[in-house]
Parts: structure tokens; C-alpha cells; sequence
């Protein structure tokens, strides 16, 4: 119990770091309806370029934005795919992905694993976040506002603010129109490829940030930390849906949600990991609860139907 | 303002599904024209609409809007030219989107949608007003998601849509079909109402033969891919569902008994 609660603000802290990538997974699987499963490399490709670019002197701020860049043209590869060469969605996602693993390979210098060298501290210092300030902010090392709860809070907010203003904008409400209806879309004069691809982009663009994020935080990146992380994005998204659906109708708030789904998610697996769980079956977890929350809404809808009012034009 | 010249498509070409839908279809519709289409099943109704939309181009022929030609205009760039009501009142309006979004992007059919604001507080209000014109109810709903709404208030609204900006060309595919009678007939008198509101040139495809005789100025009738009956003015005026009848087993052959009792 004790390892939990020690455990606790470094879990909260990726949970908000996985939220981001999370909220960049609900644009395309909520919001334009395509399960894209790109992000499992794309994730990869922001920590990569991060961190070789951070590594060899660039500055943090553009070596962030150049992620963010990478990110979007992993986004723009899936789109193509699935627009130009009509290729089904999930299936762009995965040769996107599977393309991937060889490019951050690449990027990463053909090494599995580049890691920044945080036992200089002035390079410490620069980073936005890391696991150690958990550690030096409990023992006062730090200024409060170091802790990556803090740091990757206002990012998160900040996040969510541009993401409402965007999609309450014309372009954002076509892309909006797209997921919900291509036909209705198209009949009223929008290109839906462009505003697919236009999501894909925006979608792995925030993925990346997240990937750039974490690599700062585990102060490396791995070949394999984008593993699975649709998965870890639907769940936060379910997780944040089932829980405040009811409460939140507001677009921000779902977006909260999604970031709070995330954050459950990390503090549940920290919880049955302090419980003895061995790590290596984390994902057969993950995977189980996906599927299980995944199938609720199907059973609900097969055996217990709700009555829908249909008829006529005075019925409101 | 619209002219089809010989268009033909065929579908699943070269294949045991192979369907000539449209066999050389030429239609020209003056500015402010109303024309029914019947046709029995598969007589390329819906077709003949979807080659206009763009939903796909057409295998050979021409078709021009407004003196433009459209031919190979991707359906989203007609879209500028036209609005549509379909068959489906799921695939006329947005379900996860506000009533008022839904409106706000059918009012912006055609033109460039950038960062500006998708739906403004002036409009909101002229929304507003036209809703409560339709008499739905739907006027103190602005911000329910179209999804709750039922059928009828769903074409109800498409049709608003598609004359919000107006069209040079309005498409109507069978879009009472799915409707009980006195909900479509609600919706047809609306669509006469906006038609006439707003002097559009109109196509409607029905499988009603009594609705296509009553609506519109002229009348046409396919059979397997071509026009076979075009009346209109004054003669379609005096028509009558026998007449109409006896007319379409004369051009197509006894053997259409089938065909008969669909359309009646």
C-alpha cells in the first residue's frame, strides 16, 4: 500500500502524459470514426525525433515542435493511404505502423533505445518534465511548479482550450460533419479526404507530443514504447466516457474526461502492480478491459433495447 | 439550367452483375422547373439523380448546371450547385451535431470553410426564425443533436438545408418514402412551399404516381436506363393515374404487370 501511495504522483503524471496521447486518439476514433492504429508508431516517432534531436544540442522547445511535425506526416502517410489509395482505414493504420518501427529505427540510429544523459544535471534542468522531479519536488529540491502534474496539467489544458476553439471553427465543424456523416458531408460541399486527412494529421501530431513528452519524462526513448498505445487511448477514452458522460456534455469536458480516463487508467495499473500483478501480463489486461468496455454498449443494444421514439413531424 | 446529354452508366461492367442503369438519358430543365421522375425498380431513378449529384461520373455523355459544366466535378464541388434530400432521413443531416451546426454548415454549401467561426450569434437567430416558420417545434431546440429527432423533422430540416444556400438545382430522391403518409405529406407540402419560396429548379423522384402527377410542371418516366414518358404543361395538368398507366405498359411492353402494381 505504501509503494502505491509513493507510486502515486509519478502514475498520475504519465496517466496525464498518456491523457494527451489519449485526447489525439479520441479526435479520430470519435471523432471522425476510424480506429487508427497508426499512432502505435507514431507515438514512437515523436519520443525518437525528441529525443535524437534534444540529445544532439537542438533546442527542447523546437526539437518538441519538429515531433509534433514528424508526428503529422506519419498522420499525412495514413490519410493518403486510406484517401489516394482507398485502402481501408484500419488497415492504413497498421502499414503506417508496421513502416514505422523501421523509421524510428532509423531515426533512433538503427539502437533500440537513445537516452538522454540526465546525470548531467544542466541537461536535467532543461527538460520540461522528468520522473526525478516527482522525486525532487517531494523532497523540496524543486519548485512546486516543476512537478510534471503541474507541467503537463497546463499543457493538457492548454491542449483541450485549442482543440475547442478549432473544432467550434468551420473547418473543425466539416471535420466533425465528416465522422458523423461522409454523405451529408460531401452533399454539402465538403472535401471529406482532405478533412480525414486533416484529422489523421492533427490526431498524430498530439500523439507525438505525448510520445516527446514521455520520452522526457522515462528520460529515453524506446523502440517499443508506443506498443499498444491505441489500446491504452481507447480505454482512456471508454474509461473517461462511461464515467462522466452523464456529466459532461460540454466538447472541453469531454476532452477532460479522456485526460482523466488516462490518468484512472495509469493509477489502476500502478494499483494491481502494487498488488504483485507480474508486469508482463499488463497487457493482457489492457487488452481485456478494452474489449469488455468495448462489448457493453453491443450487449446493451442487443438484449436490452431502448424504445425509440420515431413517427411524426409534431412529435418532438 | 440543367442539361443531361446522353449519359450512360453501367454498373459492375464486365461482371454477372452487370447493369446498365442508364442507356443515353438526355434531359433539359428549364430555370424554375419542377420534374417528377417515375420508373419502376431498377428503371435508373435514383441513378439518373446520382449521376447529377456526382455521387460517381458517368461512363460517357455530358451534364452542365447553370452553364457549368460538371461532367467531372467531384461530388463536393457540385455540391455548390445543388441540394439534396434523400431517401434516408439518416443521410440528410449530421446525428452527433446540433441541430443549429447542422444548419450553419448547409448555409456555407460551396463556399471555403477556414477558421472563421462554424456557427455565429447572428445566425443562430435567423435560424431561429426560419424554424419556427416550419412549424416543427424545433424552434427552442436549436441545440438538440439531430439525432433525437425523428424522420419527418429530419427531412424537414434537410430540406431546409439544401435551400438554406440556395441552390441552382434541387434534389429530391424519393425523400418521402421512408415516411408514414401523413408525415410525407407534411413534408411534401414543405417541399412544394420552399420550391415555390425560393423559384427552384427541382427534380423529384417518386414512387407515387399520384404525387408525380400533382407536384411539379412536367413529368418524366424511365424505364430500364431511358426516358420513356415526358409530358408536361397542360397535358400533364389533366393526367390521370389510369392514364399514366396505360401510357407506361404501351412503351414498355405488356410483360410490366409486375411493374403496375409497384407503381400504383
Amino acid at each position: 500500500m505504501l509503494n502505491l501511495i509513493n507510486a502515486l504522483p509519478g502514475a498520475v503524471s504519465q496517466g496525464l502524459i498518456w491523457g494527451i496521447m489519449a485526447i489525439g486518439v479520441y479526435i479520430t476514433y470519435k471523432l471522425l470514426d476510424i480506429a487508427d492504429l497508426s499512432v502505435d508508431g507514431s507515438f514512437c516517432t515523436g519520443a525518437a525525433a525528441f529525443v535524437v534531436l534534444f540529445t544532439n544540442g537542438v533546442n527542447l522547445w523546437l526539437a518538441m515542435l519538429a515531433a509534433v511535425l514528424v508526428g503529422m506526416i506519419a498522420g499525412l502517410a495514413t490519410g493518403l493511404l486510406h484517401t489516394f489509395c482507398g485502402i481501408p482505414a484500419i488497415l492504413s493504420g497498421i502499414l503506417t505502423q508496421l513502416g514505422l518501427y523501421s523509421i524510428n529505427l532509423a531515426i533512433m540510429g538503427m539502437k533500440s533505445t537513445v537516452a538522454v544523459n540526465i546525470t548531467d544535471t544542466a541537461t536535467l534542468d532543461k527538460l520540461l518534465v522528468s520522473l526525478r522531479f516527482v522525486q525532487d519536488v517531494a523532497k523540496g529540491e524543486r519548485p512546486l511548479y516543476r512537478h510534471p502534474i503541474f507541467v503537463v496539467g497546463i499543457f493538457t489544458a492548454a491542449l483541450i482550450a485549442v482543440l475547442y476553439w478549432f473544432f467550434g471553427t468551420e473547418l473543425g465543424c466539416s471535420l466533425r460533419a465528416t465522422g458523423s456523416n461522409p454523405n451529408m458531408a460531401r452533399a454539402q460541399g465538403i472535401n471529406t479526404d482532405f478533412t480525414k486527412v486533416l484529422g489523421l494529421m492533427l490526431s498524430n501530431g498530439i500523439v507525438a507530443l505525448s510520445g516527446a513528452l514521455l520520452a522526457q519524462f522515462n528520460s529515453a526513448s524506446e523502440i517499443n514504447m508506443g506498443r499498444g498505445a491505441i489500446v491504452i487511448g481507447l480505454a482512456a477514452v471508454i474509461i473517461g466516457e462511461v464515467l462522466f458522460s452523464k456529466l459532461f456534455r460540454n466538447f472541453a469536458l469531454n476532452l477532460l474526461a479522456v485526460s482523466i480516463g488516462a490518468i484512472i487508467y495509469y493509477v489502476v495499473i500502478q494499483a494491481v502492480l502494487a498488488m504483485g500483478m507480474n508486469p508482463n501480463y499488463l497487457k493482457l489486461l489492457s487488452a481485456t478491459v478494452v474489449a469488455v468496455f468495448l462489448s457493453v454498449p453491443y450487449w446493451k443494444e442487443k438484449y436490452m433495447p431502448v424504445k425509440v421514439k420515431t413517427g411524426g413531424l409534431q412529435d418532438a | 439550367m440543367l442539361e443531361i446529354k446522353e449519359i450512360w452508366k453501367t454498373f459492375n461492367p464486365g461482371t454477372v452483375n452487370e447493369k446498365q442503369a442508364l442507356r443515353g438519358v438526355s434531359l433539359t430543365l428549364k430555370d424554375g422547373d419542377f420534374v417528377t421522375v417515375i420508373g419502376g425498380n431498377g428503371a435508373g431513378k435514383s441513378t439518373m439523380l446520382n449521376a447529377v449529384a456526382g455521387t460517381w461520373t458517368v461512363d460517357a455523355g455530358s451534364i452542365s448546371i447553370g452553364g457549368t459544366d460538371v461532367t467531372h466535378l467531384p461530388e463536393f464541388k457540385r455540391a455548390k450547385f445543388i441540394g439534396r434530400v434523400f431517401q434516408d432521413p439518416m443521410l440528410g443531416t449530421a446525428p452527433s451535431m446540433q441541430i443549429v451546426e447542422n444548419l450553419a454548415l448547409a448555409s456555407r454549401r460551396g463556399q471555403r470553410r477556414g477558421l472563421g467561426w462554424g456557427v455565429t450569434k447572428e445566425e443562430k437567430a435567423s435560424y431561429q426564425k426560419m424554424l419556427r416558420n416550419l412549424d416543427l417545434g424545433l424552434e427552442n431546440r436549436l441545440t438538440s443533436k439531430v439525432g433525437l429527432l425523428s424522420g419527418g423533422q429530419r427531412q424537414a430540416l434537410t430540406l431546409l438545408m439544401a435551400s438554406l444556400q440556395k441552390p441552382k438545382l434541387l434534389l429530391l430522391d424519393e425523400h418521402t418514402a421512408a415516411l408514414d403518409p401523413k408525415t410525407a405529406a407534411k413534408v411534401l407540402e414543405l417541399s412544394d412551399r420552399i420550391v415555390e419560396e425560393n423559384h427552384l429548379t427541382t427534380m423529384m423522384v417518386t414512387h407515387n404516381m399520384k404525387d408525380a402527377i400533382v407536384h411539379g410542371n412536367r413529368l418524366i418516366m424511365l424505364y430500364n436506363g431511358r426516358i420513356v414518358i415526358d409530358v408536361s404543361g397542360e397535358e400533364k395538368k389533366r393526367l390521370t393515374v389510369p392514364q399514366l398507366l396505360e401510357l407506361f405498359s404501351k412503351v414498355s411492353g405488356s410483360d410490366e404487370a409486375d411493374d403496375k402494381l409497384l407503381l400504383s
